[in-house]
């Protein structure tokens, strides 16, 4: 009951504070005031139903706490521990992947490749963010940064130096890991809020270096006529183009897969864990602080700038406005929202993330709001994340019991 | 004693650690012989603490010198030295507020710290060269093993978080042994501990020392315990050393009786 009181409480407060924004309105043309009362219904009838929600949801949550600390196995868990049945979706999902094309696209129309194609590269990006925020726990809120410096690679290298993609696409990779390094030097002390506000300070850095320095990167125009991926001097139309990047980037996103996967259950994938779980532990057990840190940039950095690469051909063009503080924050969402370390998870956040604005373009206005509102609830019902991060099982003694993949039954 | 003839693995002479205007450790010194249980004891805010994080390379003194005579290796000043790297010398720690990495498995936790025994590469890892696999497979042996001993084997694939307070207190020394140390200290490893498993804390701390072959530095505020498994103990009170020596001698040790112990141990 308190609830309700509470809750209509806020949805009156909803009413008067937004009443100026959506209820009063200028025709300027008319020059006339209209009165849009129905709007401040819904206002109220809005707050006060997500008011009541919320304390619905913060009681539940408090209520349910006590249960959800044993760990039930969730389905990805499942999925993990069971070789066979995680083999068999992995080539689903592949087999769907590889048909993909083919099934949605026409030889006029081809645009739902190139919004994949865009999704895909948010797919690295996310995974390749995962490496440093999710599994080395190092907040970096100007990740793209990086993806700019691929980009740029890419464009500068073929404008000036004539060189083609596939030399450039390595080239770019490397250009975002010393720039990783580059990065990561100074911030190797910090931690939390510091760390957040210096990677924050990066990203600035590089767009107004970008945007200022016209002789070189063009300023905010960009740089445009970016060579697309060649194809062994092959002439390709405008939808095999698209096929094309959209297999490259995909070929991209396997890599990233198995070798973030390699790297999560090794050596070093577990120091990064130690020290995103507690910094004086791990370097008191042995963990070379400052080399894992690096590593861990350095690689995140890496996958930015291959991927950069490719998002500079596929778009013959680029300019400093595809590197903002949104898209940094966009792919901070997907490993958070996809959950901290777990690979599952972030491909599904950052494909949701990509693709459901882009196919609800009716509701464009709202983007925000939305996005938003589910980081919100996110929050409350699963702060660990869609997919919580698996953890894999090793089994023990028997000299010949294989513990390579696909090959960890239980005991 | 025997102890003069063992080799000595620990030598700290005149360690002292400011805070600011806070003295927290005034020219403590303190050796450590192969095979010995030592003690350190005295009342909250001695020092202690403060004196393993400064051993350990947490902190780095403010003066004294800190040796390290590895058995079959070459000594060392290890003042300032990277923690990483001093652990890597041979000297293993636990923490008296637990510090273990929650959201990573108990089998996980330990093989942490085989981290600075093992060579693998990103590259390695990336292709799961034949060292990765062997690595591996010898880092889950030894862990494994090492949670059989501290008898946390069936617990292997929980989630650290999830374990109760005395099983997390014995999976830190598992992890701690994994770095194979010739010294292990341990901070207050019998805090929050019930005297049940206190007594198989005891046993546990004794098999280690003879199965390892290591020396152990303990703090510890539950005397019974200090006085069953010492050797020798030290005690501080306001970061100065105020007695060492046998638990018999400290026992009756008039200083350390009116500092910390009060009369309880007599009775
Ligand atoms: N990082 C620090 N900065 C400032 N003062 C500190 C710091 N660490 C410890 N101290 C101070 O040094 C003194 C010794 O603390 P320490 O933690 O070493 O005591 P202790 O003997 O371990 O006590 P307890 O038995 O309660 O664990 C205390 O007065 C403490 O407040
Ligand atoms: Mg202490």
């Amino acid at each position: 009951m308190a609830h309700l009181k509470r809750s209509f409480g806020i949805g009156l407060w909803f009413m008067f504070l937004t009443l100026p924004l959506v209820v009063v309105r200028v025709n300027t043309l008319s020059q006339e005031v209209q009165w849009r009362w129905s709007n401040l219904l819904w206002v109220g009838v809005g707050a006060f139903a997500i008011a009541w929600f919320w304390q619905f949801s913060i009681n539940r949550r408090a209520a349910g706490r006590a249960s959800t600390v044993a760990d039930k196995p969730s389905l990805a868990q499942r999925l993990a521990d069971d070789p066979v049945l995680s083999r068999r979706v992995l080539l689903g999902a592949a087999a769907v992947a590889i048909v993909f094309p083919w099934l949605v696209s026409t030889g006029q129309n081809f645009y739902h490749v190139n919004v994949m194609v865009s999704a895909l590269i948010f797919v690295v990006l996310g995974l390749g963010l995962n490496i440093t925020v999710g599994l080395a726990g190092l907040l970096d809120l100007g990740y793209i940064a990086f993806f700019a410096v691929g980009a740029y690679t890419y464009a500068l290298l073929s404008k000036n130096f004539d060189l083609g993609f596939w030399t450039c696409l390595p080239l770019g990779g490397l250009m975002g890991m010393l720039f990783g390094v580059i990065l990561g030097f100074p911030i190797l002390r910090l931690r939390g809020d510091y760390l957040a506000i210096v990677t924050l300070g990066f990203g600035a850095i590089t767009k107004i270096v970008l945007e200022n320095w016209d002789t070189l990167f063009g300023g905010a125009a960009g740089l445009a006529n970016i060579p697309r991926p060649e194809l062994f001097g092959l002439l390709l139309d405008g939808r095999q183009k698209s096929v094309y990047s959209y297999y490259i980037v995909l070929a991209l996103v396997a890599l990233t897969i198995f070798v973030t996967n390699r790297l999560k259950n090794s050596r070093i994938g577990h120091a990064w864990m130690a020290l995103r779980e507690d910094e004086i532990a791990s370097v008191a057990m042995g963990v070379d602080m400052a080399r894992t840190k690096l590593s861990a940039y350095a690689l995140g950095a890496f996958w930015a700038g291959l991927v950069g690469v490719v998002f500079a051909a596929h778009n013959n063009f680029i300019n400093p406005d595809s590197f903002t503080f949104m898209d940094s924050a966009m792919v901070l969402a997907m490993v958070v929202l996809g959950g901290m370390g777990s690979i599952l998870g972030v491909i599904i956040a950052a494909l949701a993330l990509k693709l459901l604005p882009e196919y609800l373009r009716a509701f464009a206005e709202y983007r925000m709001l939305v996005f938003g509102a589910v980081m919100v609830l996110m929050m409350i019902f699963r702060p660990q994340g869609l997919i919580s991060d698996t953890r894999r099982k090793y089994d023990y003694d028997g000299a010949d019991g294989a513990n390579g993949e696909g090959d960890h039954g239980g005991k | 004693m025997a102890e003069n003839k063992r080799s000595k693995l620990l030598e700290v002479r005149g360690l002292t650690m400011d805070f600011g205007g806070l003295r927290a450790i005034d020219s403590v010194d303190l050796d450590i012989f192969a095979g010995e249980i030592v003690a350190l004891i005295g009342p909250n805010g001695a020092g202690k603490t403060t004196f393993f994080n400064c051993v350990t390379g947490i902190y780095e003194p403010t003066a004294g010198d800190v040796l390290i005579h590895p058995p079959g290796g070459v000594s060392r000043r290890i003042n300032g030295m990277k923690p990483n790297r001093i652990t890597a010398l041979g000297m293993a720690r636990t923490f008296q507020n637990i510090r273990l990495f929650p959201a990573m498995t108990v089998l996980e936790n330990v093989m942490i710290g085989r981290h600075c025994r093992t060579a693998t590469t990103i590259i390695d890892a990336i292709l799961r060269s034949r060292r990765a696999v062997r690595e591996e497979r010898e880092t889950v042996d030894q862990s494994y093993r090492l949670l059989e001993k501290v008898g946390l084997a069936d617990s292997a694939d929980e989630f650290a978080r999830n374990l109760a307070y005395g099983a997390q207190r014995r999976l830190e020394i598992a992890r701690a042994l994994a770095t194979d140390p010739f010294l292990l200290l341990l901070d207050e490893p019998a805090a929050g501990m019930n005297p049940q498993e206190t007594s198989e804390l005891d046993e546990l701390i004794v098999r280690i020392r003879a199965e390892e072959q290591l020396a152990i530095l303990l703090i510890e505020h539950d005397m019974k315990l200090v006085m069953n498994i010492s050797d020798r103990i030290y005690v501080m009170e306001y970061g100065k050393e105020i007695a060492q020596g046998t638990p018999r001698e400290i026992k009756e040790n008039k200083k350390v009786i009116e500092a910390y112990l009060g009369e309880e141990v007599h009775a």
